[in-house]
């Protein structure tokens, strides 16, 4: 159940009558296999949630072709996206917004089983969210029946991945679910990714911090202004970068025992890159097998 | 600045043999809300007056025709009398009851307020709520012809439907004031659509397979029920007050009797002049009273909903 | 210098007052970036506003601090007001949102100054001054926020709130959510002006300790209200003492540990560090004790 995106573009027109387009996605490609997890790294305005919304088909795909299992998804609607969904699902940044907050945390599940399982007993579904639930280690009493605003963040974001895990799901697409978490949450759900991927889940980590991304990530992907700079396989790109702003980024984060290196300030050139000036993607090039380069 | 109730969770059961930690009370106690609206709701002085005002004229309208003594347009009785035992608001210039116009006509009102008004919010939810959720050129086309009806000189409309219609009831002027009112409903659903429609769990709805009917319906109209509400209310004031306006100016239906129409023969028989206060005061107060207190009533429950505009 | 001595701090909750901080005594030296570390729900933020401004619902409950020997009038806000912006001044967290969009920089430094009764004409070259030290050139001033960067944002703002060379600056966490390359930038930015002499002392609010471990000189850690280990940069990071301390440096995922190297601890790790440092009967307010030269430690365990 290979996920694989081939010169996925995102092109905004803004306004009417302008003319000004905006790409905020260029020329991306990837494949997320079963038990891989892939890391979409970059700063604001890299398109890297973009990207996660195209995968999710909540935001349309200008150009190129995302495909499952060699299947084209670039276009479906209705039932067959229905469909689509029972194998790709998503978790977002803010578990506040996630959930709309005038109904208690069962509703999340409550719209999985009426348009997935509509024939299943009550009994027999409570037995699965229970089961759900427990596998995301979370103990279905202090869980079902609240409102989301009488559970933290982290139980929150688990809830909606033991939701996923009710369809039997093949890729999930995970934007930032981690940055709004205490560091001890954010841990535990890391954990959790790591041990779905070891059951065989494809995860595409959505995320702005190195850091993360190096820890549970088997391939990176560094995206600058809608476009890949680098990516291969995390070690090799974190090891060994070969880009200048993969070399800047890493150069930037802050570390324990290591002190920032060089003596700048970072990005100073004025203005900044205009979104609306940007145009194709650079070519990539591999420097060594699983490890490719921009330029 | 105040504490971000985000990143502060409630006091989390971590484990069970570790007591909770303090935190700060940004997320508070267990889920009260409906109860804690109703709480509210009974404490504001505006929205209880304005209640029970409509609840009175309500009561009268429902009950009031079953004591009437007199057919509403039947001559019977002494022209231009006071009241008196026989005929508890008087009489006409003709010698109809007036106590019987009037508990007809508010029954009538009341009838065009809720067929109108929700004829209104119907049209009104059904445009805005596609309008505010598909966006793009589904929205274009609506919002155009919104304010297309919006634009349009309704009374220079009912004159020539009048012309054309010689006979009207009461379900034709609702007909009427539902097709023509609706416009500002729908702008205002929109925009509160709008802004919905962008929130995390519509996506999460969509994710989940819902189609768009399921989502308007199951995720944000329940999240602006109580705009939805006020909305209504403000329809059904608005009908009745227009109705009024119809009728008094002799556009309404032409059979029957209703609260403006007994203003309109008040005024074209000289009431005033000649001292017949019970002739045009009863039906005038009960229009005033009644679209009065529901907008009392919408400012009291938009304040029971929206806890920043509490005085307390 | 800044002295903190036994200050209680409570927050007004429906159901009573809650203390957010007990009794949190410590100073900050000339010169010293002091990071201020804890997770939500600390008591970190309510300690950095109650140095400048208490807002409705907090409530002073004991405690005193003085800044270079003055005692400061915190619960007073009239009093307070000659000291904010020019004794002590506090970095916002979103600068982004603290520019005002329809303003060009410039003429939106120009009319707070004004507001606050200062010649912007005479401010002006030392303004200019600093821009070009934290790398942005003068012409920021006629430019719109939108113009620029967030990092670019946030050195402005780091700029604008140093001003008038505060005695004690505080950065409630200024780098938090920011891509990694703002967060450098914004870092720099404050400990440059400190190097310069434009503030005496900082304190940096944040839950983040790699970035403390960057630009502060000591590091106070802090949880359930309480001080729970204080100490220079090197000691803390390298060396912490407290179990709580402990289980935060070690629950940071960091380049280069991966989950197949060693997978870090999470809430477990949290819990098991909560139970070490109760006191036998389950008493979590444990004093604060100087166990060497700058280095104290709450008690923990049986201690």
């Amino acid at each position: 159940m290979t996920l694989k995106l081939d010169n996925v573009s995102k092109t905004y027109t803004l306004g009417a009558f302008s003319g000004k387009t905006l790409r905020a996605v260029r020329n991306v490609s990837f494949d997320v296999r079963p038990g891989q997890v892939v890391s979409l790294i970059g700063e604001s305005g890299s398109g890297k949630s973009t990207v996660g919304r195209m995968i999710l088909r909540l935001t349309s795909i200008t150009d190129g072709r995302i495909s499952l299992d060699d299947e084209d998804i670039t276009t479906l609607r209705g039932g067959d996206l229905k469909g689509y969904y029972r194998k790709v699902q998503g978790v977002f940044q803010d578990p506040f917004s996630t959930y709309n907050p005038i109904f208690r945390v069962d509703h999340v599940f409550e719209n999985i089983r009426r348009s997935y399982f509509p024939g299943v007993a009550l009994s027999e579904w409570t037995g699965r969210l229970e089961t759900s639930l427990r596998s995301v280690n979370l103990d279905p009493g202090l869980v079902l029946g609240r409102y989301p605003h009488q559970l933290s963040g982290g139980q929150l974001q688990r809830v909606l991945i033991a939701r996923a895990l009710l369809l039997d799901i093949k890729i999930l697409v995970a934007d930032e679910i981690i940055s709004m978490l205490d560091a001890s949450t954010r841990i535990d759900v890391l954990n959790l990714l790591a041990e779905l991927k070891a059951r065989g889940l494809g995860i595409v980590f959505v995320t702005h911090d190195l850091s993360l991304g190096n820890y549970i990530s088997d391939t990176t992907v560094i995206l600058r202004y809608g476009a890949v700079v680098e990516m291969g396989a995390t070690e090799k790109v974190f090891g060994d970068p070969r880009h200048a702003y993969t070399k800047s980024l890493l150069a930037a984060v802050p570390q324990l025992h290591h002190r920032w290196e060089d003596e700048g300030f970072g990005d100073t050139s004025m203005p900044v890159e205009l979104p609306t000036a940007r145009g194709d993607a650079p070519k990539l090039t591999a420097v060594e097998p699983d490890h490719l380069v921009a330029g | 600045m105040t504490v971000s109730g985000k990143d502060e969770p409630p006091p989390r059961p971590l484990a069970p043999a570790t007591p909770a930690v303090a935190a700060l009370p940004a997320a508070v106690a267990p889920v009260r809300r409906r109860n804690e609206a109703l709480y509210y709701a009974l404490r504001n002085r505006k929205l209880v007056i304005g209640f029970t005002i409509v609840l009175v004229f309500l009561l009268i309208a429902i009950i009031g025709p079953s004591f009437s003594r007199h057919e509403p347009l039947a001559y019977d009785g002494p022209p231009g009398i006071g009241p008196s035992a026989d005929y508890w608001l008087g009489t006409t210039m003709f010698g109809q009851d007036i106590y019987s116009q009037f508990v007809s006509g508010l029954r009538a009102s009341f009838l065009v307020g809720l067929f109108g008004g929700g004829l209104a919010a119907i049209v009104g939810m059904f445009i805005g709520f596609i309008a505010g959720y598909r966006g793009g050129i589904v929205d274009e086309i609506l919002s155009m012809l919104t304010n297309i009806v919006l634009v349009i000189p309704t009374f220079a409309v009912l004159l020539v439907v009048a012309a054309y219609l010689s006979v009207r009831g009461i379900g034709s002027e609702a007909v009427f004031i539902g097709f023509t009112s609706w416009p500002w409903a729908a702008r205002a659903i929109r925009s509160q659509t709008f802004s919905l429609t962008s929130r995390d769990f519509v996506d999460m709805a969509r994710l989940s397979g819902r189609s768009t009917l399921q989502i308007i319906f199951g995720e944000i109209a329940p999240n602006m029920s109580s705009y939805l509400l006020l909305t209504f209310i403000l329809l059904f004031g608005g009908a009745v007050l227009t109705a009024a306006t119809l009728d008094f100016i002799g556009l309404g239906p032409t059979n029957g009797i209703s609260l403006g129409l007994m203003m309109n023969y008040s005024v074209m028989n000289a009431a005033l002049q000649l001292g017949m206060w019970w002739w045009f005061i009863p039906p005038g107060i009960a229009i005033a009273a009644i679209v009065g207190a529901l907008y009392v009533m919408n400012v009291g429950l938009d304040e029971v909903f929206n806890p920043k505009l509490r005085e307390a | 210098m800044l002295t903190v001595d036994n200050l209680s701090i409570a927050y007004r909750a429906l159901s009573g007052d809650v203390l957010a901080l007990k009794n949190a005594s410590f100073s900050v030296a000339d010169g010293e970036i002091m990071g201020l570390a804890g997770e939500s729900g600390s008591g970190k933020s309510t300690l950095g506003r109650a140095l400048i401004k208490l807002d409705n619902r907090m409530r002073h409950v004991s405690g005193t601090v003085s800044l270079d020997g003055e005692t400061l009038p915190i619960d007073d806000d009239r009093a307070m007001i000659p000291y904010r912006f020019k004794r002590v001044s506090i970095v916002p967290q979103y600068a982004m949102s603290a520019l005002n969009p329809t303003r060009r920089i410039g003429r939106m430094i120009s009319e707070l100054l004004t507001s606050r009764g200062m010649d912007f004409d005479k401010l002006r070259p030392e303004l200019e001054r600093r821009l070009l030290l934290v790398d942005l050139p003068v012409e920021v001033l006629t430019r719109y926020p939108i113009e620029l960067s967030g990092g670019q944002k946030q050195r402005v703002v780091t700029v604008i709130s140093t001003l008038l060379n505060p005695s004690l600056l505080i950065a409630d966490e200024i780098t938090s959510a920011l891509d990694v390359s703002t967060q450098k930038a914004v870092a720099r930015s404050l400990v440059e002006f400190r190097d310069r002499g434009f503030i005496k002392s900082a304190i940096v609010i944040t839950h983040d300790l790699s970035i403390l471990a960057q630009m502060a000189d000591s590091i106070l850690v802090m949880h359930g209200g309480r001080l729970v280990e204080r100490g220079s940069v090197k000691a803390i990071v390298d060396a912490p003492m407290h179990p709580y301390t402990k289980h935060l440096i070690g629950s940071l995922p960091e380049v280069g540990v991966r989950y197949a190297d060693r997978k870090l601890a999470g809430v477990s790790g949290l819990n098991a560090a909560l139970e070490a440092m109760s006191s036998p009967d389950g008493d979590r307010d444990r004093p604060l004790r100087e166990i060497s030269p700058g280095h104290w430690v709450a008690a923990w365990g049986q201690a």
